[in-house]
């Protein structure tokens, strides 16, 4: 029988290790989708069948659970995850085959899709289910030119329907009982199919700012064009009594540490405010700050995306706008 | 060394957006087209390793007659030669998905048997982001994605992989392999006017996508993803412009932020 079938991730650089966000999230997408197709959904996570992290599986409940365990799995390795990954979708046989967007995916299910002759319909921010346009099967949206411009994809292809979708778009759904079968899934891999040899993960610096814990966070990006204009942001952060914060070119060029940077490559932050100073909105920046209480967006292009996500915006220059902000910031006594 | 790095051209970043007649791209009339950003650091990348240890660099790129210029671009930089896979018009890509145009790219490059591909980790107007990983797949390569840098071994490569959270992780993986390259880790060079001289001169190897679907059929479109239409994103939250002078926008602001968010 056809399903959809979700692959969870953990994050093993956290003691105890624990499910992420974005799996939930894939999880919600996965039962959205199954809903509206009237199919089941299953699980799947690498994860050994005693693990106490099935315990805290949680939401609308799954009709079996894959434990994939493995111990050419421990360490994450394309050629492995491909090849264990292919073994339990060829047992499967789902109709839909749900990521959570992250690096790691990024990594090996294009590769995945590809041995199935199929291709991932990547990134995807909104699924509907229902049959439109002629097409059977669901219709999926992903975002095109850094987010300013989206696209609506279907699946001609006969095989799985492999798909991934981004931070933040799916709400994980609220905890629910329901009955859970684990089952344990025992691949067939070789060691000498493994041909990516990796290291330990390993943290560049140690982190000295703690930008989750800043009210306020005003943060810059190319718009500001050299590093010599820094003091503009800066000085507009001191007034607010707020921290700095940076998209990635900004760190890339070494203008600010690389702590200082917000987006996926970077922190996720969800502060009180949020202003986005000559930050154009890519959609790398946008998942680590969309959560913000309010966010604030100076830019001269009215057709950033960063306004699709913005409560208060301002289009004009910023060399005229932060040093007016700055100033009437310190007028109001704060 | 031999490097094939697969660059693509791609609107402008400040590309005005119009949407196209048919509502399947965007209308591509005063666009102007650059170097996908992600491919000019695989670039960068290879050049960096054909100065350390020697070979040639060959850069590949689909795309109509326009594409030429970007590959011209990259011979200026120090790419050796080049190939084109030229499609006839704007269209004749738009219908092959990830697959299908990576199988073009493992076509045109059958008789080359280099050491390593490289690729941006995405590009910036589809960011599909598996064009590599699915040419990995094909060309039957181990591959690692999100890579910052690379360094030559005695046997293989050692590289720099960027996770999530300002994470890191060390790879080794044997030659030939293909690396998809995140942008901004090193400083790219300009083309020198010695090389924008020399680039006139090298090779580049035009091959139709008519010529390579006539040597074999498998690589006729036939997509198993399929765009249906583009749209403009509609807003996640209403925006409240503040207008009027900088002055003026500023003080409306504090106002805001003092009054209705109880922020400062």
């Amino acid at each position: 029988m056809s399903s959809v079938l979700a692959f969870l991730e953990i994050n093993t650089r956290v003691t105890p290790q624990e499910i992420t966000r974005l799996s939930w999230e894939a999880m919600a997408a996965a039962h959205t989708l199954a809903a509206g197709l009237d199919l089941p959904v299953d699980l799947a996570l690498v994860a050994y069948p005693g693990n106490p992290i099935f315990a805290t599986i949680h939401g609308k409940a799954p009709r079996t659970v894959y434990a994939i365990d493995h111990t050419l799995l421990h360490a994450y390795t394309s050629d492995a995850y491909v090849a264990a990954y292919a073994q339990l979708i060829e047992k499967v046989k789902p109709a839909y085959v749900i990521f959570p967007h992250t690096y790691q995916v990024r990594d090996f299910a294009p590769r995945l899709a590809t041995r199935f002759n199929e291709v991932l319909i990547s990134d995807v921010t909104g699924i509907d289910p229902t049959p439109a346009h002629g097409h059977p099967g669901a219709t999926f949206v992903r975002q095109l030119l850094q987010g300013k411009l989206n696209a609506t994809y279907h699946h001609p292809g006969t095989g799985p329907c492999f798909v991934s979708v981004q931070a933040g778009a799916f709400r994980a759904d609220t905890a629910e009982g329901g009955d859970t079968t684990i089952e344990p899934f025992l691949p067939t891999l070789e060691a000498a199919h493994i041909r990516v040899h990796p290291g330990e993960p390993f943290r560049a610096a140690a982190q000295t700012v703690d930008l989750g814990s800043a009210s306020i966070l005003v943060s810059v990006g190319r718009g500001i064009k050299e590093e010599a204009n820094l003091p503009l942001v800066q000085e507009l952060a001191t007034a607010l009594g707020a921290e700095l914060a940076a998209s990635r070119p900004i760190c890339d060029n070494g203008w600010l540490p690389m702590d200082r940077q917000v987006g996926s490559s970077g922190q996720t932050v969800a502060p009180r405010v949020y202003i986005a100073i000559g930050i154009s909105g890519a959609i790398q920046h946008l998942v680590g700050m969309k959560g913000s209480q309010c966010i604030v967006a100076i830019n001269k292009d009215e057709n950033a995306p960063i306004f699709e996500v913005a409560d208060y915006g301002i289009i004009g220059d910023l060399f005229d706008i932060v040093p007016a902000l700055t100033a009437a910031v310190r007028n109001s006594g704060t | 060394m031999k490097i094939i790095v697969a660059i693509k051209q791609v609107p402008e970043r400040d590309a005005r957006i119009r949407i196209s007649p048919g509502a399947k791209w965007i209308d591509l009339q005063d666009v102007e087209f650059a170097l996908n950003e992600s491919d000019a650091y695989a670039l960068e990348e290879a050049l960096l390793l054909k100065e350390a240890n020697g070979g040639e660099v060959i850069v590949i790129s689909a795309g109509p007659e326009r594409v030429g210029r970007t590959i011209r671009e990259a011979l200026a930089k120090g790419a050796d030669r080049a190939i084109h896979i030229e499609s006839a018009d704007e269209d004749e890509l738009a219908g092959y998905d990830a697959l299908g145009v990576a199988r073009l790219l493992a076509a045109a490059t059958k008789d080359e048997q280099p050491d390593l591909v490289l690729t941006g980790l995405q590009s910036d107007d589809l960011g599909l982001g598996q064009t590599g990983v699915i040419l990995a797949e094909l060309l039957n390569l181990p591959h690692a994605t999100l890579i910052l840098k690379i360094e030559k071994t005695d046997n293989g490569l050692k590289v720099l992989r960027e996770l999530e959270d300002g994470w890191f992780q060390h790879l080794e993986l044997p030659i030939p392999a293909l690396l998809t390259i995140q942008s901004g880790n090193t400083k790219l060079r300009y083309a020198t006017l010695m090389g924008i001289k020399k680039a006139k001169t090298k090779e580049v190897r035009t091959v139709s996508v008519a010529d390579l679907v006539a040597a074999d059929p498998a690589l006729k479109a036939a997509p198993v993803v399929e765009l249906e239409e583009v749209l403009l994103p509609s807003k996640q939250r209403t925006t409240q412009l503040l207008t009027g002078t900088p002055a003026e926008a500023a003080a409306k602001l504090v106002e805001k932020l003092r009054f209705e968010v109880r922020a400062i």
